[in-house]
This record gives structure tokens, sequence and C-alpha cells, in this order.
């Protein structure tokens, strides 16, 4: 049997992307065939904005060249409109007779302008914006005429009146409202924005309705009439005032419509060969017209072409940018407010800056922002998220920067005054400039797409922000962040994160084949993402039943040595609570001179890190250091590191605990723990906190009556104070409730998440309620932390031992 | 150019989804190391230095055909050497074969 046929048409962004997706995951299931109306590949129609005002080319704005098609074996009929569907002989014919025959279909149509019904409306000069050949004709028409009119305040007016006023014409915008966009902006913002277009030298009429378009002596339009009798010169005039769907030919293949192809969450139509996405679509009941969610239906409709039969649309949050270069104006949700919500603002009308967020039963519903729209992309976020706003709410309007004080890159968020030059990326010394140029070059709309072409945002992740910001401001309303909570895994599966704990605990999977089956996963056995994080979903969900998959490890852990950039190790042995013995320190130095380490350095973990082995060499350093007493530091792991501790009460005047004594302890009862990150702990014998306990996982402090204890602290890329958890009496109370808050983390935390993130994403109201008020689950997760490290062993003397002893021998050939 | 087959280990030496370094004296630049990667159903060999920074390969996550190095995660095609797009690199590809259970590296 040969390949099935597809046949797509209409050869636009949502349809294209549906292609991409689907060669992604399965590239030799179908011959395909497209047919578009237009003369053109497929390019980037958002961008027509910035062909007009001048600010790109149309070359530039081309998504998919005519080699990509020809590289997947596309077989591409351009400038053929198709003009009937045969649903019984399952052919599509075109308007120059090309006939082709298919297996499945898939309508990716678009829409087309609406012309407002008054006389003259087909007059030459009268046109819509839609596609390159309008572009063209405005640039053309701006050339020879001076009075143009652009009836529609909506985004796409607004854009093309810009477009047209930088290329000199003479512009009015004819609105039909009392204020423009009122559909994204209440009349506040509608308000600030006509001011700023105003200075621009753009003009407005208001609540006008149009009567006719009258044409001049040369037969082209001449001049705009209202009803209220006023008559205005204009020999362009373009009509932006709505799109519809593009159903005609669906319509006349008897595939049902209403307002749109209706769709499933599959994006089937009702003709089970034949299959929807884009604007020409109605997903239950909604019409989309910004290209981010249709391009999360474009995915979904790719998984079932392709067979997966994963994945469902569900819908879609949407955000709106307007894309005038110097002009911040977002929007998202449910901004007008309205029964049983709450609106926080700010209005700094001199400032030109105005911010509107929703409010309901504490979760952001919708927002406003005009002239400062820097945390756009976080508001849009923690809509889409529901996130609980409760905690933050006073903070909220101030944005993402309020609520830090870290050291990280988010001090400068106003992505769009940043120069060119100016750094984004630290880690792989990513430039503004190189990021914005990839994004219009390459075509790019995602965080990953960016990540992927320029590295940045790749490393350490403290620039992802920026670079959400900067994906935003490029291009404009095409962006839209995942929801966190719900985002794929990774690339190989479309579940999330705790959609696949939940799988493994309620199903009962023991192995990573078995997940992988069970869930269907789509490559044949993981990548580097996933597979280290289902090692360790399963050997934390079933302690000593799940056996480990050191294959599906970093390098690190399955060596337990910490890799160099010179290919050698580095070695930290465990100094409990930062206390060491002469003896160890012998063990030290001989080990240091006998390996030949390189450099021997004092970490910021209180221990002693050799650094330079050979890999050859671990086994036998080991060796030697077990002799001492001294055991893996585990400075390689997504596993407890270390209790850091100052000299407490042992010694100090002001302490009022035994601080190093009460690290010991934990650092001991903790041994071996692997978490979704690493884990770091402090004890300070008094407020003073000479351990730094305010930036740990865990810090406890030592007062008169007890011990104070923070969680969630991080002191690494974006620095976080540790958040007051509870106060507690004695030593043994500390073990439990660190012990359980630990394990909580543990059994619910997103792999690589630290536990800043992973408190930051549950709210510490959740926490505080599972670990402080009851009483029961505390003592439960307390028994299944302690359960789960119980026997456990020093992984050095096991390699010592000769476990996995492959690792450290190479062959001869 | 000689193009001796030498026998290297048997295929059970090589963890499924891992790999192992041999060690190699090469005419043109002495001393290398060759990593060897086992893949769900086959045996690639690659020269164990990464094209971006000479990572060692060998130390990486083997996934479909593909292992991602340990340094900055670029990810490298097996049977090819090829660096996946849009890294662009390539680590010098060994003919490998399989006889009975034993391992043959092509030097
Ligand atoms: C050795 C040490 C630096 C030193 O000489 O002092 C170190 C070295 C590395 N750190 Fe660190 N960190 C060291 C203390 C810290 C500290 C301070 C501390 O632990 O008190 C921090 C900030 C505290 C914290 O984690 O909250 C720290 C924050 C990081 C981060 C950022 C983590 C974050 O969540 O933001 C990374 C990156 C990561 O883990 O993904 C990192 C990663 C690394 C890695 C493992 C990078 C890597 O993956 O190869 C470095 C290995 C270097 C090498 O060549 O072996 N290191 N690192 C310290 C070892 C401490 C120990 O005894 O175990
Ligand atoms: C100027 C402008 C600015 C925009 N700015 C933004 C923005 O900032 N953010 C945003 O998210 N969205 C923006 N949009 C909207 C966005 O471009 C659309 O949502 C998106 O292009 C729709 O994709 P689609 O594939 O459904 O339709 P289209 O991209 O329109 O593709 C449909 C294609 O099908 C062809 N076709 C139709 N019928 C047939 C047929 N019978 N036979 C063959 N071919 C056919 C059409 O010619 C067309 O090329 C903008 C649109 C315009 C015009
Ligand atoms: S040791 Fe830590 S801070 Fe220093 S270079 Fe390495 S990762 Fe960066
Ligand atoms: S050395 Fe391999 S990715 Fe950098």
């Amino acid at each position: 049997m040969g390949k099935q046929k597809l046949v797509m048409v209409g050869n636009g962004m949502a349809g294209i992307r549906t292609i991409e997706e689907l060669l992604k995951i399965a590239p030799d299931q179908y011959e395909i065939t497209v047919f578009g109306a237009e003369p053109h590949p497929n390019y980037n129609r958002i961008l027509l904005s910035p062909v007009l005002a001048g600010e790109m080319t149309v070359q530039e704005i081309v998504l998919n060249d005519l080699a990509w098609y020809r590289d997947n074996g596309i077989k591409l009929h351009l400038g053929k409109k198709v003009e009937k569907i045969d649903r019984i002989k399952r052919q599509v014919i075109a308007d120059d007779g090309t006939v082709e025959p298919y297996d499945r279909m898939l309508l990716a149509t678009g829409s087309y302008p609406f012309m407002l019904p008054v006389p003259g409306n087909d007059l030459p000069g009268v046109i819509a914006y839609r596609d390159i050949k309008d572009t063209d004709d405005m640039i053309e028409a701006a050339k020879h005429h001076h009075h143009a009119v652009v009836i529609g305040g909506g985004l796409l007016g607004l854009e093309a009146a810009n477009g047209l006023k930088l290329r000199g014409m003479d512009v009015t915008v004819v609105h039909i409202e009392s204020w423009l966009l009122e559909r994204q902006l209440d009349q506040t913002a509608g308000a600030m924005l006509r001011k700023s277009l105003e200075d621009r030298g753009l003009k407005f009429l208001l609540e006008k309705h149009t009567e006719a378009l009258i044409a001049g002596e040369s037969g082209r339009v001449a001049a705009v009439r209202f009803k209220d009798g006023m008559q205005i010169p204009a020999e362009l005039v373009v009509m932006a005032v709505g799109i519809r769907p593009n159903t005609a030919l669906a319509e006349a293949a008897g595939i049902y419509c209403n307002r749109g192809v209706v769709v499933s969450d599959t994006m089937q139509t009702y003709d089970p060969k034949i299959y929807a996405v884009g604007e020409c679509v109605n997903h239950r009941g909604t019409v989309y017209g910004l290209v981010a969610p249709l391009f999360e239906q474009a995915k979904v409709c790719a998984n079932h072409l392709g067979n997966y039969g994963i994945g469902r649309y569900t819908g879609s949050v949407s955000s709106t940018k307007l894309k005038v270069t110097g002009i911040d104006l977002f929007s998202a949700g449910n901004f007008m407010g309205g029964e049983g919500t709450e609106e926080i603002m700010l209005n700094d009308a001199a400032g030109g800056i105005y911010k509107k967020l929703v409010v309901k039963d504490n979760r952001l519903v919708g927002g406003v922002l005009f002239g400062d729209t820097a945390d756009g992309s976080w508001y849009l976020q923690m809509l889409r998220d529901g996130k609980d706003v409760h905690e933050i709410r006073d903070h909220l309007l101030f944005g993402q920067s309020a609520l830090s004080t870290g050291a990280g890159h988010q001090g400068q968020n106003k992505a769009a005054l940043m120069a060119d030059s100016a750094e984004v990326c630290g880690c792989n010394g990513v430039s503004k400039g190189t990021i914005v140029k990839a994004i219009k070059e390459k075509g790019l709309f995602t965080l990953d797409d960016i990540k992927k072409y320029t590295k940045a945002s790749s490393s350490c992740g403290s620039c992802t922000g920026l670079c959400e910001q900067i994906l935003s401001s490029t291009i404009g309303g095409a962006y839209t962040p995942a929801a966190s909570v719900k985002k794929p895994m990774c690339g190989c599966i479309d579940h999330s994160h705790d959609e696949v704990r939940k799988a493994i605990r309620e199903h009962r999977l023991i192995s990573i084949p078995e997940v992988m089956a069970f869930l269907e996963w789509k490559t044949p056995n993981g990548c580097d993402k996933c597979r280290p994080a289902l090692n360790y979903y399963l050997i934390s969900t079933w302690p000593h039943v799940a056996k480990d998959d050191p294959q599906s490890r970093f390098v690190n852990e399955r060596v337990h040595a910490n890799i160099q950039k010179d290919g050698s190790f580095s070695v930290v042995p465990r100094m409990w609570g930062g206390l060491t013995t002469p003896n160890e320190l012998r063990a030290i130095a001989d080990a240091a001179e006998k390996y030949q380490i390189q450099t021997l350095k004092v970490t910021g973990g209180q221990r002693i890190d050799l650094l330079g082995v050979k890999k050859e060499d671990l086994p036998k350093i080991w060796a030697d250091l077990n002799q001492a007493g001294l055991v893996s530091g585990h400075a390689y792991g997504k596993s407890i590191r270390t209790v850091k501790t100052c000299v407490g009460s042992e010694h100090c005047r002001f302490g009022t605990k035994l601080a190093m004594d009460m690290g010991v302890k934990l650092e001991k009862m903790l041994f071996n723990m692997y978490a979704p990150h690493k884990v770091k702990l402090a004890v300070s014998g008094c407020p003073r906190n000479c351990s730094e306990a305010g930036i740990k996982d865990v810090g406890v402090i030592g007062v008169d009556s007890g011990y104070e204890l923070y969680v969630a602290g991080n002191g690494g890329i974006k620095t976080e104070v540790a958040q007051f958890l509870c106060k507690v009496h004695d030593d043994d109370e500390v073990m439990e409730y660190a012990g359980a808050f630990l394990q909580l983390y543990r059994e619910e935390g997103h792999y690589l998440d630290r536990t800043c993130h992973y408190v930051e994403r549950v709210g510490m109201d959740y926490i505080k309620q599972c670990i402080v008020e009851d009483t029961q689950q505390r003592k439960a997760l307390y028994a299944r932390l302690l359960d789960s490290l119980k026997g456990a062993k020093d992984p050095w003397a096991d390699r010592v031992a000769g476990v996995q002893k492959h690792e450290y021998q190479k062959l001869e050939a | 150019m000689n193009n001796d087959w030498k026998k290297v280990c048997n295929l059970e030496d090589i963890p499924r989804l891992g790999s192992r370094v041999v060690k190699h004296m090469d005419e043109a630049e002495g001393g290398i190391d060759i990593a060897i990667f086992r893949t769900q159903g086959e045996v690639f060999a690659l020269r164990d230095k990464c094209p971006h920074k000479g990572g060692p390969l060998s130390q990486g996550i083997v996934h479909g055909k593909q292992v991602t190095c340990p340094l900055h995660n670029w990810k490298l095609h097996l049977d090819t050497g090829e660096a996946v797009a849009p890294d662009q690199g390539c680590a010098r590809r060994y003919p490998v074969k399989i006889e009975s259970g034993v391992v043959f590296l092509q030097l």
C-alpha cells in the first residue's frame, strides 16, 4: 500500500504550521499536496503591518520558501483556488481544472475581510487589508495620492493607518464606537491610545456612520460621506471592519458550518476524513483571529493526522498587542470586569501609564496595560494558570520585579527599551539584536524556538522572562506563553509533569518503558529531558521497588562526580555540617598529592573540592577517602547537598542552640536523598544567622525558646528569601517538620524545580496547611521520607566495590 | 588507507542506551578516544570529542539515534556524527559491525 494522500486547501499560517508539526512526528505517513490561492509561499501575515510601515520587506516575512516545500516532498499548487470538494470521489478541483485525490483533507482557508455594504464599496481605491497584494496596493497608493481614510478603529485599522501615515499620507480613522479598540481596551485606555496616535498626526472621527463612498472624475474613489451629511476627501479607503471565516468551499461541499467550519476538540469536521484549522474554524462556538490559538489547534490537529490520537484542543485565552512601534499596549481576558470582580488600577495620565487588573475569587481574570507593558506576559501566564494571587495582591500592579529582590536579570525588564547591542543571555553571550533578528528571519514564535536558534535562555534560564518580553514585543499578539502548569514535559509527550506523575502513581507504573508504553510516548526512548525526570519520578514514587536507571541519569549522577570542562571530574567528600577532623584533612591532603589534584578548593558549601580527577582514577581516590571515613558529598546530584552550620552555642557567646549538632543530625538523616533538584539546608544558632539560613531550601534559626523554620529560599540564579513556615520547640520537631516539607516537595515538585519554584506554584498557604496544620499528614510525610531513605549506602563505596565498573574502564581496540 | 576491523568488546559490555570509550592510536593524531554507543538495536562509533567545545560525547545521554553532549547539550546524530540543527558541526564517524555478539570497529 502506498502512502496516504493528504490535501491541504489554504496555504496560510495555521495550515502550514499543522504540516510542520505533522512532519515532525510522522514524516513519512503522507504524500502531501497544498493549494494556495495567493501566488506566494507561506508568509507571516502578522508582519504585513511592519511591511506597510516600511520597517520590513516582503522577502523578510516569508516563513517557508519554495525550497522548503521541495525538500519536504510537498506538491505545491500556487495561485490556484480550490473551487470544489467532491466528497464522494474524494477529490478536490481547483479553478484551473487541477484535480487532486485525497484520503484525508485539511481545510485552512482562513478568513476574508468584511466590506461594509455601502454604495461605492467596489470602487477602485477601496480595499481591505489582508494579504501581500493589499499591502502592495496601499504602498502604491501612498506614492500617488494624499488622502486616506481607514474605516474601523480596531487593531488592523490602526496598524494600517499608522503605516499609511508613515508613508506620508494624510490619514483619518473612522470608527463607529465611542473609543478605539473597544474590544481590547476600556474607555480610559482607549482615550490614551487616541491621544498618542493623534500626537503622531493621525486624525479620528469617532461615532461616525459611513453612508457612501463617492467616485471622482477618474472613476476612483474621491470622498467618504457620513450619515450626518459630513463628507471628507479620500483617494484611498481601507476597510478594516472585521473578518469572516472563509467557509464557502466547505459549505458548498455540505460540511456543517455555523459562523465557521464546525470542528470537535480533535479539529475534525463533521466529515471524519476532513480536518480544519485556523480562522475558518468554529471551535466550541469561538472563532479565533490571532495566531497563537491557531498554532495550538495546529499541534492538536497534526497529532491526530499523525495517528497519535492524543491531545485535545480545549480553547485558548489570548492576549492583544498593537504593533505600532513606540506604543505599548496590552490586554487580555475579561478586562471590563463586571459582577463579582474587583479592579486594581493605576492611572498616571501625565506619565502616559494606565494599568487595570481585574481579579475574581483571588485569581486574575483580565487586564489592560497602556504605556508600560513589561509585565504583560507575566500577567498572562498567571491568567492562564489560574494562579491564586491572594498573597501577592499588594504588589501585583507593580509587576514581577517588585516581588523579588534578587540579583538576577529581572531589574531590566523593559525589553523594548533595551539597545540592540545589550546582552540578554549572560551564559551564552547573546544580545537583544541577535534574538530579534532570529525571530524575524527564522519566523520564531516560541521561547523554545529562541532557545534552539540563539541559545539564549538555554542555560541558567535567568533571562527567560526577558526573552519572552522580546518575543512579545517583536511579534505582538502572536505570542502566548504556554500555561506552565499544563506545559508538556518535553517534545516527546504532550502530557504535563503532573499528569505523568499521576499516571505513575495511579497505574503503578514502575519502569521507564512501562510509563512510555502506557502514555504513548512519541519517541522510541525519550530524550535527555524526559528520561532523567521519569527516572526520578519512578524512584521517588516507588522507593525500594522501582529500579534506578543509570542510563537515564546525567553523567554526574551516573558516575557520582562532577564533570569539568576538560572532561575530568571533581570530587567533594561530605563534611557533615561543615565539620572535619585532622584525620580527614590528612586523607584529603594525601589523596591530593597521590592523584595530582590540580586545584584544592574550599567550596561555598563548607567543604573541600578536589578538582581535575581522571575518570579512571575515581574509584581509587574514593577508596582512599573511604578509608578515612569520608563519603560522597553528592555535590553532583539533584539531591541533598549541604547543611551549612554556624558554630552555635557550642562556642559562640550569642548562641542559643547547638547549631553544629542540629546540622549534622539533619544531614545524616537526609543522606542520599534524591529530589527534583538539589537541596540545601542551613542551621544558625541565633538570629544573627551566620550560616545564611535565609536563602536555603530549609533554613533553621535557633532562638531561646526553640527554632524558627524557613523554607523555599534560594541563593542561586535569582535570590529568593526563604519564607517563614513555623516555630518549633526541639530538635526532633525540626527533623519532623523539615523532613515532611522536603518529602512533600519530593512527591509534588516538577523535576528541576527548586523548592522556591515548587512553593511559588502551590502557594505558602498550602504548604502550611499540609505541614503545620495537618499533624497527621506531616507525620505521614515524615514517615515516607524516612522509609525511602532506609538503608542508604554510600554510592562511592558501592563503586569501589565494583558497582557499574564498566563506567570507569576504557576499552582497547 | 588501512581498514582493519578490530575487535573491541562483546555487545553486552556496552549498556543499552549507553556507551563505552575505546582508546586508539591514530596514525595522524596519536592517542585518541573513540566513543561507541549502543542504541535500542544498533551500535555506532564517533570520535569522543564534541564539535562544539570538545566535550566527551561518551558521557552523554543516548536517546533514539542521538546523543546529548554533557557539557552544553548539543545533540549529535549517531549515524552521521552531524550535530542536530540548528547547531552545526560534525564528529568523525567510524564504521562498526557486530558478528555473533562481538563488536568490531574499522580503524
Ligand atoms: C563547587 C561550588 C563552587 C565553589 O567552589 O564554591 C559550586 C560549583 C558548581 N555549581 Fe554551584 N557550587 C557551589 C555552591 C553553590 C552555592 C552556595 C551554597 O551552596 O551555599 C549556590 C547558591 C545557593 C543555592 O543553590 O541556592 C550555587 C548555585 C548554583 C546554581 C544555581 C541554582 C539555582 O537554583 O539557582 C547552579 C546551576 C544548577 O544547579 O542548575 C550551580 C551549579 C554548579 C555546577 C555544578 C555547575 C555544573 O553543573 O557543572 C558547578 C560545578 C563546578 C565544577 O567545575 O565542578 N550552582 N552553588 C560550590 C559547591 C558547594 C558544595 O560544597 O556542594
Ligand atoms: C495586517 C495583519 C496583521 C495581523 N497582526 C496580527 C498580530 O499581531 N497577531 C496575531 O496573532 N494575528 C495577527 N493577524 C491575524 C493573523 O494573520 C491570522 O490570524 C492568521 O494568518 C490566520 O491564519 P489562517 O491560516 O487561518 O489563515 P491565512 O493565513 O489567511 O491563510 C489562509 C490562506 O488560504 C488561502 N485560501 C482561502 N481559500 C482558498 C481556496 N479555496 N483555495 C486555495 N487557497 C485558499 C488564502 O488565500 C490564504 O492564503 C494579522 C492579520 C493581518 C491581515
Ligand atoms: S562554579 Fe558556579 S558560579 Fe562559578 S562558573 Fe561554575 S556554575 Fe558559575
Ligand atoms: S562541548 Fe559538547 S555541547 Fe559544548
